[in-house]
C-alpha cells in the first residue's frame, strides 16, 4: 500500500498506455506522457503546416467537418487567437466560448459545460483554466480530445511544443544544447511543460530565479542530493550570471506584479537588477545564442527592451510558429497520425 | 447471530486486549450492564467464533458525524452505522457542524440523535470559542457538564496565542483537553496540499510541515506555561514527532493521535490517484487537512505510533457529498471518509511488519482512551475486563477485501483507499451487549 517507486511505476503503466494509444481522440494535457519520438512526430507535422500558412491561400480543407472550441476561463489574447487561426485554417468549425468568473467557483458547471460541447458534436476542446488541473477533470469527463490551452501553475504544452519548434527550426536537433529558464518558475506552466519536453529530448536545463520563485522541491540542490524532486534533471542556479553562461537558448518568462504584493520579492527595481537579461549578461551565453519569451513581456523588468527586439530575439518567430504548432496539434488529435 | 435480551456468550476466539495484557483463547459474556465474569450468568446465544480475533470495541477521538447541517454529507445514524461495519463503538463528534457544538442545547440534541439511532456511543466534544470564531471563549463548563469530553475548533486552529493560553487554563480547571489542530493560518494560507515536490509538479500550492510544527511547537509551550492537557490532533509530520517526544521526555501534558491515512499514503496520492486515474490524477479523494505528506514523514508517524510516542489512531472521519470531490482539486472539500477503512489499513501495515498486532489493537481501544482520559467517566472503556462496557469487535485477521466506496454504509464515498486491497475485516460487532453489525448478515441483503 506505500507508494514505493515501484508502485508508483506500476501505477502509471496502464494509463501511460491508454494514453498513448493513437492520436485521434487524445488529450494534449502535458509533455510527461510524451515520448521523444511523438515529440518529433509533433514538429514534423508543424513543419508540413507551417508550408501550408506560407501558401497564398493559407488554408487546407483537412479538418473540414470538424468542431473545435475553445474553452477559456482565462483572458488570453495569443494562445486563443492562435488556437483560433490554427483550426481555421485547416477549415475546422472554430466555437468561441468564455466563461465567466462566477462559473468557475464551481467544478460541476466545468463538467456540464464540456458534457454539454461534446453532445453538441463538438471534438475538441481547447481549454484555457486558472486552476491547476481542470483540464484532467474535464478529460476525464468527456470524450471530445482535451487540448490544455493552459491550467494554472501547472502546464502550457502548445506554447512548450512550439518553444521546441522554435529552437529546433535555428539548430536543427535540442539534444545536448543548454536552455536557461529565467524568472517566475514557481508560478509558471511555460517553465513546467517546457522542462518536461526539453529534457525528453536530450537538452540539459537549467532553471534560474530568486530562492522565492523556484519551488520546494522542483530540482536538485546539492546539498540534498537524496531528496525526491519534480524534476531531477535540471540545474538549479540563483545567480544570472553563472545561468548564462554557455546557454544556447534563454527563455525569460513573465513576471507577474501579484508576486511583489504577495511579499515574494521586494520589489521590481530589484528584481531587474538581479534578474533582468540585458545585452550584457546575454553576452555571457553562446555567441548566437537565442532570446525567447512566452509573452506578453514587461519590458524593463525581466527583460531589456534592446534584447527583446534585437537579432537574437526568436520572440515574434515564436508566435509565428505556434500557429503551425497547434495546427499539428488539432489536425493530430482530430484526425489521427 | 441473535439479538435477544440475555447474555451473548462468543465462544473460542482469540481474545486480544491490550489494555489488560490479555492474548488468549477464552469465552467471553457479554450482558447488557457489561462485559460479566464467566459462567455468572446463562447466555440466550452462544456465537462460535473459533479462528477470530475478538478485541475491544474501538474508540475514535476524532470524528466529523455533519449533523447538525450538513445531512446530505452523513448523519449520526448513518455515522454510527458507518462506525459500527468499522468496528467503532465510542466515537467522538467534532463541534464543527452547523450550528457548532458551542452550546448545551446543541450537545443534548446530538446526544439524543446518537441515542435514537441505537447503536453505539458519541462522545460529543465541545467548541473551544463561541462559534469556532477563534475570538472568545464558548462556554466550557456548561458544555462539560451537558457531556463533552473535550474541546476543539478542529478544522481552525485557535490562531491567537494569549486566547489560547486562556482556553488553556480553563479547561484545565475543568479537567478536560484541549484537542489541537495544529496549522499555522498565515504559512498555511491557500496551500491545498503538502508542499514538495508533487505539488511543484502538479502546480498546486502547498501548505509547508512547519505550518503544523510551528503551532504544535507553540501549543506545547502553552501546555507547559498552564499546566493543561493538549491533544494534537492528527500529526503528520516528522518535525511534529521530534517535538512531540521532547515533549513527552519533558514530561508535560501532550498526547497524540495519527490517523490511518497518515500512516499509509503520501502526497504521491495526489499524483497517482487510483490504480486506474489519468496521469497525473489530481485525486481530490487524497486532499486532506492537514495533507498527506513525504514518505519521510509517514515512517516517522509510524515509527513513533509504534513505539508509543503517539498514543492512538484516529480516523479523522471526514464524509463528504460527491459533488464536493467531483471538481477542481484545489476548490475539492478536503477530508477522507474513513472509519470503514480504519481497521484494515492498520491490519494491511500489520501484515507488512510496520506494526504488532497488539500494538495496532491498542492504538484503537485503550489507547485512546488512556489519551483522553475517558476511563474516568466509562470505568473499563477500551477493554474487556468484567464490569467494562459490553463493546467488542470479532475480526477475521486473514480476509483480504477491496475497497469499494459504493458500499460504505457512510454517505460519504470519498476514500483515496478505492480499489486498493485491504487486510483483515470485521466480522461482527457489539456495543452495550447487543449485536449491532454483522458481517454475514449485512452480505445477504
Amino acid at each position: 500500500m506505500t507508494t514505493t517507486e515501484e508502485s508508483a511505476a506500476q501505477a502509471e503503466a496502464p494509463a501511460r498506455q491508454r494514453a498513448l494509444s493513437g492520436w485521434k481522440g487524445r488529450h494534449i494535457l502535458d509533455l510527461d506522457t510524451f515520448s521523444r519520438a511523438e515529440i518529433e512526430h509533433v514538429l514534423e507535422t508543424a513543419d508540413a503546416m507551417r508550408e501550408v500558412l506560407q501558401r497564398d491561400v493559407p488554408r487546407v480543407p483537412a479538418l473540414r467537418g470538424v468542431t473545435v472550441a475553445t474553452l477559456f476561463y482565462e483572458p488570453s489574447t495569443r494562445t486563443r487567437a492562435s488556437f483560433e487561426l490554427a483550426g481555421k485554417a485547416l477549415g475546422a468549425d472554430v466555437l468561441n466560448l468564455s466563461a465567466s468568473g462566477s462559473s468557475v467557483e464551481k467544478g460541476e458547471s466545468l463538467i456540464d459545460t464540456v458534457r454539454t460541447l461534446q453532445a453538441m458534436g463538438v471534438q475538441v476542446i481547447v481549454m484555457r483554466h486558472p486552476r491547476s488541473g481542470a483540464p484532467y477533470l474535464a478529460a476525464a469527463h468527456c470524450q471530445a480530445a482535451v487540448v490544455n490551452g493552459g491550467d494554472g501553475w501547472h502546464a502550457h504544452p502548445s506554447q512548450a511544443l512550439l518553444d521546441l519548434y522554435t529552437i529546433r527550426r535555428r539548430y536543427g536537433t535540442l539534444a545536448g544544447l543548454r536552455v536557461a529558464i529565467v524568472g517566475d518558475i514557481a508560478h509558471s506552466r511555460v517553465a513546467r511543460s517546457n522542462i518536461w519536453g526539453l529534457t525528453t529530448m536530450g537538452a540539459e536545463v537549467v532553471l534560474c530565479g530568486p530562492p522565492t520563485l523556484l519551488p520546494s522541491g522542483i530540482g536538485p540542490r546539492i546539498s540534498t542530493a537524496r531528496e525526491e524532486v519534480a524534476f531531477p534533471h535540471v540545474t538549479i542556479e540563483h545567480d544570472l550570471e553563472r545561468a548564462l553562461r554557455g546557454a544556447d537558448v534563454v527563455m525569460a518568462l513573465r513576471l507577474q506584479k501579484e508576486r511583489m504584493q504577495s511579499g515574494l520579492l521586494p520589489g521590481l527595481r530589484e528584481y531587474a537588477r538581479r534578474y533582468q537579461i540585458t545585452a550584457e549578461r546575454l553576452a555571457l551565453a553562446q555567441p548566437d545564442a537565442l532570446v525567447m519569451h512566452p509573452g506578453p513581456m514587461n519590458e524593463g523588468v525581466e527583460i531589456a527592451p534592446e534584447v527583446a527586439h534585437g537579432g537574437q530575439s526568436r520572440i515574434e518567430e515564436q508566435v509565428t510558429n505556434g500557429v503551425a504548432v497547434r495546427m499539428a496539434l488539432l489536425f493530430l488529435v482530430a484526425r489521427g497520425g | 447471530m441473535t439479538d435477544n435480551a440475555g447474555p451473548i456468550l462468543i465462544h473460542g476466539a482469540r481474545v486480544l486486549d491490550p489494555g489488560r495484557g490479555v492474548d488468549a483463547v477464552e469465552d467471553l459474556l457479554l450482558g447488557r450492564e457489561g462485559i460479566l465474569a464467566s459462567r455468572t450468568a446463562t447466555p440466550v446465544a452462544t456465537i462460535d467464533a473459533r479462528g477470530l480475533l475478538l478485541v475491544p470495541g474501538f474508540v475514535d477521538l476524532h470524528c466529523h458525524l455533519r449533523e447538525p447541517g450538513e445531512e446530505h454529507k452523513e448523519t449520526i445514524r448513518t455515522g454510527l452505522e458507518a462506525a459500527a461495519r468499522g468496528g467503532f463503538t465510542t466515537v467522538c463528534a467534532m463541534p464543527n457542524t452547523r450550528p457548532p457544538i458551542d452550546n448545551a442545547a446543541v450537545v443534548e440534541r446530538v446526544l439524543a440523535a446518537a441515542g435514537a439511532a441505537g447503536r453505539g456511543r458519541v462522545l460529543p466534544i465541545g467548541c473551544v470559542t463561541a462559534g469556532r470564531a477563534g475570538e472568545h471563549l464558548a462556554e466550557l463548563a456548561e458544555l462539560a457538564e451537558a457531556g463533552c469530553v473535550a474541546f476543539s475548533d478542529d478544522g481552525s486552529p485557535v490562531a491567537d496565542a494569549e486566547l489560547m493560553r486562556r482556553a488553556l487554563e480553563y479547561a484545565g480547571g475543568l479537567g478536560l483537553p484541549i484537542i489541537d489542530h495544529c496549522e499555522d493560518p498565515a504559512l498555511a494560507r491557500g496551500g491545498v496540499m503538502h508542499e514538495g515536490w508533487v505539488a511543484t509538479r502538479l502546480g498546486l500550492r502547498g501548505q509547508p510541515a512547519a505550518a503544523e510544527e510551528a503551532m504544535a511547537a507553540r501549543d506545547i509551550r502553552l501546555a507547559a506555561l498552564t499546566g493543561a492537557h493538549v491533544h494534537l490532533a492528527h500529526i503528520s509530520t516528522a518535525g511534529t514527532v521530534a517535538l512531540l517526544r521532547q515533549a513527552k521526555r519533558e514530561g508535560l501534558p501532550i498526547t497524540a493521535e495519527v490517523t490511518p491515512h497518515h500512516l499509509a499514503l503520501t502526497h504521491e496520492a495526489v499524483l497517482y490517484g487510483p490504480p486506474d486515474s489519468l496521469l497525473p490524477a489530481y485525486d481530490t479523494h487524497a486532499r486532506v487537512n492537514p495533507p498527506l505528506r513525504a514518505e519521510s514523514d509517514r515512517r516517522a508517524c509510524l515509527e513513533a505510533l509504534a513505539d508509543g510516542t503517539i498514543d492512538c489512531v484516529a480516523t479523522d472521519h471526514a464524509p463528504h457529498a460527491r459533488t464536493d470531490k467531483e471538481c477542481e482539486f484545489d476548490i475539492a472539500a478536503p477530508g477522507i471518509s474513513g472509519l470503514e477503512t480504519a481497521l484494515g489499513v492498520l491490519l494491511t501495515l500489520v501484515d507488512e511488519g510496520a506494526l504488532t498486532l497488539e500494538r495496532a489493537i491498542e492504538a484503537v481501544t485503550i489507547g485512546p482512551v488512556r489519551a483522553l482520559g475517558l476511563d474516568r467517566r466509562l470505568p473499563g472503556l477500551g477493554t474487556l475486563a468484567p464490569g467494562a462496557p459490553a463493546d467488542a469487535v470479532l475480526i477475521d485477521l486473514d480476509a483480504r477485501w477491496q475497497v469499494e466506496p459504493e458500499h460504505f454504509a457512510s454517505l460519504g464515498k470519498n476514500t483515496p483507499f478505492r480499489g486498493r486491497t485491504l487486510r483483515g475485516r470485521v466480522v461482527a460487532t457489539f456495543s452495550g451487549g447487543r449485536l449491532i453489525y454483522d458481517a454475514r448478515a449485512a452480505a445477504r441483503v
